[in-house]
């Protein structure tokens, strides 16, 4: 299976997924929860992925940075970064690898800085360990660095819960450019946070895009998020690509049923109200083919149109 | 600080409860403490001793709530009679002479098994499956079934008796003085081994699994997550990230340690004779020695309780969320 | 309303497909079934004791410190009594006191437990100070002040260990309760006006099974350990023959010094070994309730992302 290679920026691509399978191995059965998925990023390009909780997301962007935990397992497929073999790394290679090259902001902030260890201390230890600076030089970068998210300076010595969720998610932006690696995926970054502070959380990320020129993976149910962000974007369920295309062109020709349904469940930042749908109840897929393009870098996983829409009428009556 | 003054007050209500406890005991059981002790003693005593102990253990004619205030006030000055055993000792002189024995050998056997089994612990969990991990918990569950006091015999007669590396009874030879000499202090260390061995062997164990434990809940933390997506290097995630927080129920337990290690020592103090507050204890209730009894117990709940508040400050010291508050 | 009412049943249905599983999870587990091999051996020989040696074991059978022969497989003590049929018959007076106890303080927690969960507020902080002043004053040094002032017998010993040992299974059975107690379905049996105790123990109980479990398991190890401890220490019954008793008079006639290593090992051992055999069961109830603790399985083919 191919995928076009059309990125936005360079035709190199920053990262290359293929062929992707994780499973997760339990005591008596497996589940699949990334099957056979591919897709990759260019230089400076944000590519978004969409989807359910469960679809397979979040598994994706672990196995790149390769933090998946037992019993998880990349059972197939590649994923080359810059044209190195992510897979392969040794461990020191992989400790190098995280943050310089690849950073990542997790789902929820509070949850994922340390509660006994001041923000300075977990900005500076990135610069200790990877730059090699002293304690002094790393906090005076710290500082730098939370002016960049514009976050006073004397916060370096407060602890996690005494910022708010906003301030929080910011500090964990700042920590995550701050070696300037050159992708960065964003895991729902603005999910446990309220709409204003999202707003100015996806604004602040966007400047830092502009000014950086990073690769983004940017990882969300929320398709209207999406599409504002993304260049390029995929569309999972069940852990696997059910559509993926420009994102402009998702936005206003979504061809999978799924896409439709996602399309659907979420208002518009801007413009007129509309009526919300998704997919109705009890409406699942099985077995999704694998893609095939329909339009110059759109492409869809074949569905049976008939049926499909037979069975999403008959849940809608 | 509010933490701490709530901690405060706990304290102060469970000391309370505690004399409460020590007055009531011998004013509600069946049978009369006094006239069993009399019949022991009666010849040494002195009449206006033979008053203060019937107002200790209340036979005496005032009325409940005047022996009470009475009694606490006599607590709380440090007034806990004459030991009967030890007559004419007070007992605040019996306690104070024996209680840097038992502080000497439970610290000792607490600090040990508490380090060395946080530190197992820790390992363990950061190998899961490992050799630590798959060997000692088992050994250290099944060396921790046994009783206190019969690993110490055990200890006593293996590597006393038989192959006599270690002295076997007291805390030093007998005739020695106790001096701050090279030779006193390494006799004291020599007869210390024995009874602290037996008290980490069978506490170790509760330890390193508690911590294992914590540290495998807290090993599935985002932050752990974050910390290894950091690049951070393994040993300071282990000891910074993971450890670090795993610790602050280890050290709450640490107080509650203390309660079981001054049991622990009181039975293990009883086989090797060691003269601390445990085997005094025994010898008490064995001579029937109410005073020196309920001085004693007393004075082992306050330093509980006190160690325990002290545990609550450090915590306080780890943990910033409780500071904040 | 109606939803969360028709809801309740089926909550109800999973508690109990979860105990079923766990049920099935512990006779699948092998520390727990070592565990009950070894429980179920003792319990057994305990039985057995009267018929596998009619006499009273206190009485003299033999030569004074016997080593183990042919006819006293286990020797004999100081006195000339057989080893190993005070060993036997101590099994009963150990196992019935430590289940006693264990029963007793499982049974004083979940009252404690239910009561501060379901009625909250005032009646849940003081059932909770009480609690934690009980944890915290010394266990062992209260034991024997307990045990100095009351008459000795069987009774005093298992009533004394109970006073002692339920606050542990107090603190732990609250917790678990009150976390029950914030769940939809007990809100529904609020609202629809059960009476509390069937909330209590009819909605709240059944679902803190494997904890329960749990917390009677340690208070077993518990009743055991310090009822032989305070024998040990010759506060206990010293007339009855058990296994605390036996080393109390192994000590007491200086086994140790005059090298009759037969005399104290068995008692001691068999301690250990049902204190072993509760808290293998007690780590399987863990293990299997919390599949975190569980043993990695390593699958058959080795991942790429685990091999490095």
């Amino acid at each position: 299976m191919t995928v076009s290679q059309t990125s936005f920026g360079s035709h190199e691509p920053v990262l290359d997924v293929k062929n992707l399978t994780v499973k997760y191995i339990g005591d008596t059965r497996s589940t699949t929860a990334v099957d056979n998925v591919s897709f990759s990023i260019g230089a400076g390009e944000v590519f978004g992925l969409a989807g359910e909780s469960g679809c397979g997301k979040s598994t994706i962007a672990n196995s790149i940075m390769r933090l998946l935990k037992d019993p998880a397992n990349v059972a197939a497929g590649s994923i080359s970064f810059g044209g190195k073999d992510v897979l392969a790394m040794s461990q020191d290679e992989l400790r190098r690898f995280r943050w310089q090259d690849v950073a990542m902001v997790f789902q929820s902030a509070m949850n994922s800085l340390n509660p006994v260890l001041t923000i300075g201390e977990q900005v500076a230890d990135i610069f200790t360990t990877h730059a090699g600076y002293s304690r002094k030089e790393s906090l005076r970068r710290a500082a730098q660095l939370l002016e960049l998210v514009r976050i006073d300076p004397a916060r370096l010595k407060s602890y996690p819960h005494q910022l708010s969720g906003g301030m929080r998610q910011r500090a964990v932006i700042a920590m995550a450019v701050a070696l300037k690696p050159s992708l960065l995926i964003l895991d729902e970054p603005t999910t446990a946070l309220d709409v204003v502070v999202q707003q100015e959380i996806m604004a602040q990320i966007k400047d830092l895009q502009r000014e950086l020129g990073f690769s983004v993976l940017f990882i969300t149910h929320d398709m209207s998020l999406m599409v504002e962000l993304s260049h390029r974007m995929a569309v999972m369920y069940g852990g696997r690509i059910v559509e993926t295309a420009k994102a402009h062109d998702i936005y206003t020709t979504p061809r999978h049923p799924y896409t439709q349904a996602l399309m659907g469940a979420f208002p518009p930042l801007t413009g007129p109200r509309v009526p919300l749908t998704g997919l109705p109840e009890g409406v699942k897929f099985h077995n999704i083919p694998d893609l095939a393009e329909v339009a110059p870098g759109h492409f869809v996983a074949p569905f049976d149109a008939d049926a499909e829409a037979g069975v999403l009428e008959g849940a809608a009556q | 600080m509010r933490f701490i003054l709530r901690r405060l007050g706990f304290y102060l209500i469970a000391f309370w409860a505690s004399i409460t406890l020590n007055f009531l005991l011998p004013r509600f059981m069946p049978g009369d403490p006094v006239s069993r002790m009399f019949a022991r003693s009666q010849d040494r005593m002195q009449p206006e001793q033979l008053d203060a102990l019937r107002k200790l253990l209340g036979v005496d004619n005032r009325p409940i709530w005047e022996q009470y205030a009475g009694y606490l006030q006599d607590v709380l000055t440090g007034q806990m009679g004459v030991s009967i055993t030890r007559f004419p000792t007070p007992v605040t002189e019996v306690i104070s002479s024996q209680i840097g024995w038992t502080l000497l050998l439970g610290g000792t056997a607490l600090v040990i098994a508490a380090v060395v089994g946080n530190l197992l612990g820790i390992l363990a969990a950061w190998r899961r499956g490992g050799a630590i991990d798959s060997a000692l918990p088992p050994l250290l569950v099944f060396i921790g079934s046994f009783p206190y006091f019969w690993l110490a015999m055990g200890a006593l007669y293996l590597f006393g008796v038989v192959l006599g590396w270690f002295p076997i009874r007291h805390a030093f030879t007998d005739g020695l003085e106790p001096a701050f000499t090279s030779e006193f202090i390494g006799d004291v260390a020599a007869h210390l081994v024995l009874p602290a061995l037996t008290i980490v062997l069978v506490s170790i164990g509760g330890w390193m699994l508690g911590m294992r434990n914590t540290m495998i809940a807290t090993n599935s933390e985002d932050y752990i997550t974050m910390a290894e997506a950091k690049g951070l290097r393994p040993g300071r995630i282990m000891l910074r990230y993971a450890a670090r927080n795993a610790m602050l129920p280890s050290v709450t337990s640490f107080g509650m340690g203390l309660g079981f290690v001054v049991g622990g020592a009181l039975l293990t103090e009883v086989v090797f004779a060691y003269p601390g507050v445990g085997y005094q204890l025994l010898n008490a209730v064995q001579g029937l020695d109410y005073p020196l009894m309920q001085g004693l117990f007393l004075t082992i709940t306050a330093a509980v309780l006190l160690a325990n508040f002290l545990v609550d400050i450090l915590y306080v010291r780890l943990d910033p969320r409780v500071r904040s508050n | 309303m109606t939803s969360v009412i028709l809801q309740q049943p089926t909550e109800e249905k999973a508690a109990r497909k979860t105990n079923r599983g766990f049920i099935h999870g512990l006779l699948t587990n092998k520390k727990a079934m070592t565990g009950m091999a070894i429980m179920l051996t003792f319990i057994v020989l305990a039985l057995a004791a009267p018929a596998l040696f009619p006499a009273d074991p206190s009485r003299i059978t033999g030569m004074a410190s016997l080593e183990p022969d042919s006819e006293h497989w286990l020797g004999t003590t100081a006195k000339g009594q057989d080893v190993l049929a005070l060993t036997i018959h101590g099994a009963r007076s150990s196992l019935f006191v430590g289940l006693t106890v264990g029963v007793a303080s499982t049974f004083i927690g979940i009252l404690v437990g239910l009561a501060s969960a379901y009625f909250g507020k005032f009646i849940d902080e003081a059932l909770s100070l009480l609690t934690n002043v009980f944890l915290l004053l010394p266990g062992l040094p209260l034991l024997v002040i307990l045990a100095a002032f009351l008459p000795p017998g069987l009774g005093t010993v298992i009533l004394v260990l109970t006073v002692t040992g339920w606050a542990g299974s107090a603190r732990v059975l609250r917790s678990q309760a009150l976390s029950i107690r914030s769940k939809d379905f007990v809100a529904a049996a609020v609202v629809s006006g059960e009476r509390a105790g069937r909330i209590m123990f009819r909605e709240i109980l059944p679902n803190m099974a494997s904890i329960v479990m749990g917390t009677l398991l340690a208070c077993v190890i518990y009743g055991i350990g310090a009822q032989a401890g305070l024998e040990f220490l010759g506060l206990g019954d010293v007339s009855t023959v058990s296994w605390g008793n036996n080393l109390f008079w192994a000590g007491n006639e200086g086994a140790l010094l005059t090298g009759s290593w037969w005399v104290f090992v068995p008692s001691g051992l068999c301690i250990a070994l049902v204190a072993f055999a509760l808290a293998l069961i007690n780590y399987a109830v863990d293990e299997v309730t919390n599949p975190r603790l569980r043993k990695i399985r390593k699958p058959a083919t080795t991942e790429r992302s685990n091999a490095k």
